[in-house]
């Protein structure tokens, strides 16, 4: 059997204060669920920066590889033609007319495959069911979510620890 | 947590607190529709309505609707498009560029700035749809695979620039603006008690809970996005301007278009963020959050694009005279002397000499001279786009072949019509999504908020 406890707070620096205390006991934090980021708070409870922005890089490259070989094969290879005195030889040539493109088209798959990326890696897609524990955390309440079972500390001590910061009220939750 | 000087003006007047915050935003969505957006929507909606029934007029009877003769191939369909684009390019700029350079007063502005560009954007598109005349055709602008002997797109072609420039520009302000949304239609689905309603918004807020890691992924993902963004408003409006500096009529083929249409987009973009949300910041009491410091920013911002527009129009004058090529030299003389004067001097006065008002701090600082300054603004973009491009093109090189556009009910029916849907599109937002961006404002509470400042006096 596991307790969750869910200690909630009323301001954001007083959940970072007391993250920042629990976590120098060695006591480890879940999770925490506040309506906007807590500044500093990542490297206390242990959360790496994010990699999206290198997908975001990757997505970029694929658009223009895309665009660009798209580009040299409708207009150069497959029907070249002579447009306003302006013919289509070699992918060289033509490059600067084919600048914006490339870029546009970079940009949409950069912008849509990272935003998409993030939804997946979130698990936050339409009709997904919200997970917060207490619907205030979406509005002005701050939780912090601990478990015995990530825990070595005894039940009754990590109470004590937590009943020792300033928090606002304390849930706890038995799973079998 | 970040400290700000005390002299600096604050963001958010009052003795707010983070519910406080929410209450204000949240709460006109909760509660039963106010009797003067009841109005203000139906009275949009019937000019919406005669709009569409005009642009359903236009498509079954064919582009002889409209004005247009064998000189002036274009005129209303296009300078609305251009006006429209123009108009989005506001919310992009607010969300993206002054999230570059850590502006926190566009946090109040931001949402409502994007909601609006994407209805103008939307409102843009339509006119290069309408005016294939056969518009069941247009999926001829995207290169798909055919049968017509391999009939591709054109890709050195700046109209194609401006298909990829524009969809990429709508797909990309909407994810933007929808990613900022999600956790602030969470408050709502988590604030609502009717059912139904916190089923929708339930499904809206694609199940965000807030936690640590997605909020992480959330800021990097804002950070990245207003970066690729940044360019990509920059390079929308300099490829509308393609559209017409790389056509050999005189009065288009200049090469100071790109960075002229981008401040004039910014202009006007920045004058409709005005005209909107001094209107909703009265209608839904959003007094604090929205005050005169966001006003006078904003009118920094006109002021200066405004002067950048004032110093093309000067340049591009010069340069006719200076360029020694008679074509060009007439294209201006006619502009600014010819049938078409009206306008011209309309666009000078409206773009070049009112935002120049705004060096006077009392007029920079005041709701009314800002919102009629804002109207007169929109007016003369408008006119601007009237004026490059009919007088470039009703007098052409062979004078036999002059010819002057006047408009017809049509070309003034879609017109008035997108306003009309525009309206009830940007009306629509501020009943059913929050105005503001509840989650981002509440970041800078404690650090521009006035009851937090004044005790960092004490």
């Amino acid at each position: 059997m596991k307790k969750v406890f869910h200690v909630m707070y009323d301001d954001d620096e007083k959940l970072l204060v007391a993250a920042r205390e629990l976590v120098g006991k060695g006591i480890h934090v879940n999770e925490v669920y506040s309506p906007f980021p807590i500044h500093g708070i990542d490297p206390v409870i242990g959360i790496k920066r994010t990699r999206l922005a290198i997908t975001s890089f990757m997505y970029a490259m694929t658009g223009l590889t895309i665009s660009v070989s798209f580009m040299w094969y409708t207009m150069i290879s497959d029907w070249p033609m002579n447009i306003g005195g302006k013919p289509s030889f070699s992918l060289l040539e033509n490059l600067p007319a084919f600048i914006p493109i490339s870029f546009e088209f970079s940009v949409l798959c950069a912008a849509h495959g990272m935003v998409i990326t993030y939804l997946l890696r979130n698990g936050t897609l339409p009709g997904m069911p919200a997970t917060n524990p207490d619907p205030r955390t979406t509005d002005n309440m701050f939780v912090m979510e601990i478990t015995t079972d990530s825990n070595s500390m005894n039940p009754e001590e990590l109470e004590t620890a937590i009943k020792n910061t300033a928090l606002f009220e304390l849930s706890i939750k038995e799973i079998k | 947590m970040q400290r700000e000087s005390a002299i600096r003006e604050p963001l958010i007047l009052g003795h707010k607190t983070y519910k406080d915050i929410t209450d204000d935003v949240v709460g006109p969505i909760m509660g039963p529709a106010p009797l003067g957006w009841k109005i203000m929507i139906t009275i949009s909606s019937i000019i919406a309505i005669y709009g569409i029934g005009s642009i359903l007029y236009l498509i079954s009877t064919g582009i002889g609707v409209w004005g247009l003769n064998k000189t002036v191939g274009w005129a209303w369909d296009i300078t609305n498009f251009v006006w429209w684009v123009g108009i989005g390019h506001a919310g992009t700029l607010i969300s993206a560029v002054l999230l570059l350079f850590r502006q926190k007063w566009r946090m109040a502005i931001n949402r409502s700035a994007e909601a609006m560009t994407i209805f103008a954007v939307i409102m843009a598109a339509v006119f290069p749809g309408i005016h294939m005349g056969r518009i069941w055709l247009a999926y001829y602008v995207f290169p798909l695979p055919n049968q017509f002997g391999s009939l591709w797109v054109n890709f050195n072609s700046p109209l194609l620039w401006d298909v990829f420039a524009i969809s990429t520009y709508f797909s990309v302000s909407l994810v933007f603006w929808y990613v900022g949304l999600i956790p602030d239609f969470a408050t709502i689905r988590d604030r609502m008690v009717k059912p139904l309603p916190k089923k929708i918004y339930g499904i809206l807020s694609f199940g965000w809970s807030g936690r640590a890691k997605h909020w992480n992924r959330f800021e990097e993902l804002s950070l990245v996005l207003a970066g690729i963004a940044t360019p990509l408003v920059f390079s929308v409006h300099s490829i509308v301007s393609m559209d017409f500096a790389t056509s050999i009529i005189p009065g288009w083929h200049t090469t100071i278009f790109p960075p002229y249409f981008v401040s004039g987009a910014v202009f006007s973009g920045f004058a409709m963020v005005q005209t909107l949300l001094l209107v909703m910041r009265k209608a839904y009491k959003l007094e604090d959050y929205i005050h005169i410091k966001h006003v006078e920013y904003m009118n920094i911002v006109i002021i200066v694009t405004g002067s950048i527009v004032g110093v093309a129009y000067l340049t591009e004058l010069f340069i006719s005279w200076y360029s020694g090529v008679e074509y060009e030299s007439y294209a201006f003389i006619n502009r600014f002397s010819g049938p078409y004067s009206i306008a011209y001097w309309t666009m000078m006065t409206c773009n070049v000499i009112s935002p120049q008002l705004f060096w006077f701090k009392k007029i920079r600082r005041s709701f009314v001279a800002t919102f009629i300054l804002s109207i007169v603004v929109n007016i003369g973009m408008w006119f601007e786009r009237y004026v490059i491009i009919v007088t470039s093109l009703h007098r052409d090189y062979l004078p036999s072949s002059w010819g002057e556009f006047i408009p017809t009910a049509t070309d003034v029916g879609i017109f008035i019509g997108t306003l009309g849907i525009f309206l009830t599109l940007f009306l629509s937002f501020t009943r059913f999504f929050p105005v503001l961006a509840l989650n981002e404002l509440k970041t800078i509470l404690k650090s521009s908020g006035e009851s937090y400042k004044n005790e960092q006096v004490k």
